[in-house]
């Protein structure tokens, strides 16, 4: 029975070895220019990005609440934006909280987004490259994404051939805002490749699919494009499940980074009850929903849900399966989250291990 | 909570005490052709519809097609016609069936979805006089919701202000989706209108595809949109929350109908958490999204998207936080459970009365007068 317990007797102890499964890496304006090819850094600095949204270069139309979307003490001394300065982030992060690994998740300059779809490419392309020369090469507690472009296909199954050789990348990376939801048949290529090469797939909310950011249309404020993070993931994993994807790649793996996880029973619930009515529909499908979910789909716990009463917290833990769930802090993001206090409430210390280490180190091979 | 502690360990609910006060909120009439409603149409439609042939197209509406299963349950088909189409089945099948004291008819139809402006507000009146005459002059128990052109929110005002006066309508009803989330001031003089009236606001599950339906493109299959609808509500609940509708009208209630409602408390949790931190942004919100959430929206109980085993029902039904957030439905004639038995296993019997009449009572100060007499 799961007993609350006030916050002080729940703090992780800093020594704690963690795996933390979302880091973002930032990066200087010019930094990314070198690793560009020439054709493409004259592309870059006469036309630049080119996305389905009014605003140039901004992330989305709906500005964040804080500078960079960072934290405010993440701006290190070096004047470098957060993110960006390795010893910082080390001092900063790394050491302060036990990280035995940190994996990368690249957000900047949106290669899936690109409405040019070899600008797209060649901008995953030397952002996986300076993610290596810049990140990995130096500190060996990091792992890698590899940067694909969903919606050009082809040059994303290119780009998985040549760098999943080298096993410190860990998983590929796709936002889950696409043009069409991902479990549809043009993806299944980079399905394909990915259980090739055994590489998870890493779904970290964004991206900009030029569809509303709702399925309501579009919001008025940032407080609502950063919420629709959890609709599009119900979106996302909805298209995985139903068109196929999991049965027909029993062997994909999938994480959902940045969505929380509370919403996960409910919704699986619902995808069980409406598929019993109309099964008939969907006759690729040879297993409940909510099955394909439990054997292939693991969550990121970052921003951490937080019910009023902590027991809540417990039962939907347990609904979703303490081996499903994988911390992450989202360091240097405003909405990080702290492994000290992530947790409200009681998490036994198998559970503790298994959340803050042990799933992410099975789920990634890492030894 | 401590009305939730009974449960019911497994066996059916027995409604059977409340017969006779039932309160159902979301019965759906069969949407009537155009060529039904052509009598009520005036002259110059008469002739446009006619003309333009649109009185011999079929005007089923794709979030809600009348033959996939979740649109009829077996034995609630006629032998022929279209489910819901037919009084007196309806009386035998709920009315009767429930002992329901009222019952809210929402008519789901493409007056809300067509374009242009002035086409919706004619097919929005038709409808609303053919509910007054082929319903609620039938059945004293029936009340029903305003249909309004939703496209056009002055139009929309209107036909609020033609109904008011009868008291039989008790709610506005708006599709799952129109042209931008409905929390946006642009749709607030159908709020000013409703709340004028002590009309409530139904929100019925679905899209008007005006976009895709989902933040990443467009599904394959109507499941996956139906699946959705619930994720499309969130959106709706949280537009609402965050533009400050609640503030602007402290005596409006807003009630999700077919969405479902396990989704809610992980919903609020994240509404809640992310308001704390950015609520810098709306700054008219002084209270809790949860907090406005509890004085000022509620859901139909169909369908009840229920886990699988009585505990876990309970526990989530627990985690709604409050008491007053279900109504009553039977979903008539949609296929969500079979019998007279809509309640799952673990439903918490404590919550059947007010679920089944006091929560129904307050959500409709026009349902409060009636009982009152």
């Amino acid at each position: 029975m799961n007993v609350n317990v006030t916050e002080r007797d729940t703090h992780t102890p800093v020594d704690l070895t963690i795996v933390d499964c979302d880091i973002h890496p930032g990066m200087a304006p010019g930094e990314l220019t070198p690793f560009l090819p020439k054709r493409w850094q004259e592309h870059m600095a006469v036309y630049g990005s080119f996305f389905r949204n009014g605003v140039k270069n901004a992330p989305t139309t709906h500005f964040r609440m804080a500078p960079d979307t960072a934290r405010a003490d993440s701006w290190p001394p070096s004047g470098r934006p957060p993110g960006a300065d390795l010893d910082f982030m080390r001092a900063q992060h790394l050491d302060a909280y036990g990280i035995e690994y940190g994996i990368l998740i690249p957000l900047r300059v949106g290669p899936g987004a690109q409405r040019n779809l070899e600008f797209g490419a060649a901008l995953a392309s030397a952002l996986n490259d300076w993610q290596l020369a810049t990140w990995i090469e130096k500190e060996k507690r990091f792992r890698g994404s590899i940067v694909v472009t969903p919606d050009d296909t082809e040059a994303a199954v290119k780009e998985i051939e040549r760098l999943a050789p080298d096993r410190r990348y860990v998983q590929l990376h796709i936002p889950p805002k696409t043009d069409e939801p991902l479990g549809r048949k043009r993806y299944w290529p980079i399905f394909q490749a990915a259980v090739d090469h055994d590489l998870p797939l890493s779904c970290h909310v964004g991206g900009l699919s030029g569809h509303p950011v709702t399925g309501a249309g579009w919001p008025s404020f940032y407080l609502e494009d950063q919420h629709s993070n959890v609709q599009s993931m119900q979106a996302m994993l909805a298209g995985l499940v139903l068109e196929g994807a999991f049965e027909r790649f029993p062997k994909l793996r999938v994480v959902l980074v940045e969505a929380g996880f509370a919403w996960v029973p409910a919704f699986c619930w619902r995808m069980d009850k409406h598929w019993e009515r109309m099964r008939d529909e969907v006759p690729h499908l040879k297993r409940k929903p909510s099955e394909y979910v439990r054997e292939h789909v693991w969550f990121t716990t970052q921003p951490i849900d937080e019910p009023n009463d902590n027991a809540h917290l417990a039962e939907i833990t347990e609904w979703v399966g303490y081996d499903r769930i994988m911390f992450s802090t989202d360091y240097p993001h405003w909405d990080f989250d702290d492994p000290r206090f992530a947790f409200k409430g009681s998490l036994s210390a198998e559970n503790r291990e298994k959340i803050f280490r042990m799933n992410a180190k099975v789920f990634y091979g890492l030894d | 909570m401590s009305a939730m502690t009974e449960i019911s360990a497994g066996k059916p609910i027995d409604l059977s005490p409340y017969h006779g006060s039932i309160i159902d909120c979301d019965i759906h009439p069969s949407p009537p052709s155009i060529a039904e409603l052509l009598p009520y149409f005036d002259e110059y439609w008469k002739e446009v519809l006619t003309m333009r042939g649109i009185d011999r197209v079929a005007v089923d509406i794709t979030a809600a097609p009348p033959n996939v299963p979740v649109n009829s349950r077996p034995d609630w088909r006629p032998a022929k016609g279209r489910p819901g189409s037919d009084l007196a089945l309806m009386q035998r099948h709920v009315l009767d069936g429930f002992g329901s004291a009222a019952g809210i008819c929402n008519c789901l139809h493409v007056a809300q979805i067509v374009f242009g402006d002035d086409l919706a507000a004619a097919m929005c009146t038709a409808l609303n006089k053919w509910l007054a005459a082929e319903w609620l002059d039938r059945d004293p128990r029936l009340r029903a919701s305003i249909v309004v052109p939703i496209q056009n929110p002055q139009l929309a005002a209107a036909e609020i202000e033609r109904w008011a006066a009868d008291r039989r309508f008790v709610q506005v009803l708006l599709p799952g989706t129109s042209d931008m989330p409905y929390g946006r001031r642009y749709y607030w003089p159908i709020y000013a209108a409703a709340a004028r009236h002590g009309l409530s606001i139904g929100i019925h599950a679905g899209s008007s595809y005006r976009n895709a339906p989902t933040p990443t493109g467009w599904p394959s299959y109507f499941l996956s949109d139906y699946i959705g609808f619930s994720s499309i509500a969130e959106s709706q609940l949280l537009s609402l929350l965050s533009e400050g509708v609640f503030v602007e009208y402290p005596n409006l209630k807003v009630v999700f109908i077919e969405t479902g409602f396990l989704w809610y408390p992980s919903f609020i949790w994240r509404a809640n958490k992310t308001w704390r931190g950015v609520r810098a942004e709306v700054p008219w919100l002084k209270e809790a999204p949860g907090t406005l959430a509890e004085r000022h929206v509620r859901f139909t109980i169909q369908p009840v998207d229920a886990p699988p085993t009585p505990d876990q029902l309970e526990r989530a039904i627990d985690q709604m936080g409050s008491d007053r957030f279900l109504l009553f439905s039977s979903d008539y004639p949609h296929w969500h459970y079979d019998g007279l038995n809509p309640l799952p296993a673990g439903f918490p019997t404590g919550l059947l009365e007010k679920i089944a009449v006091e929560n129904p009572t307050e959500t409709y100060p026009r349902l409060q007068k009636e009982t009152a007499q």
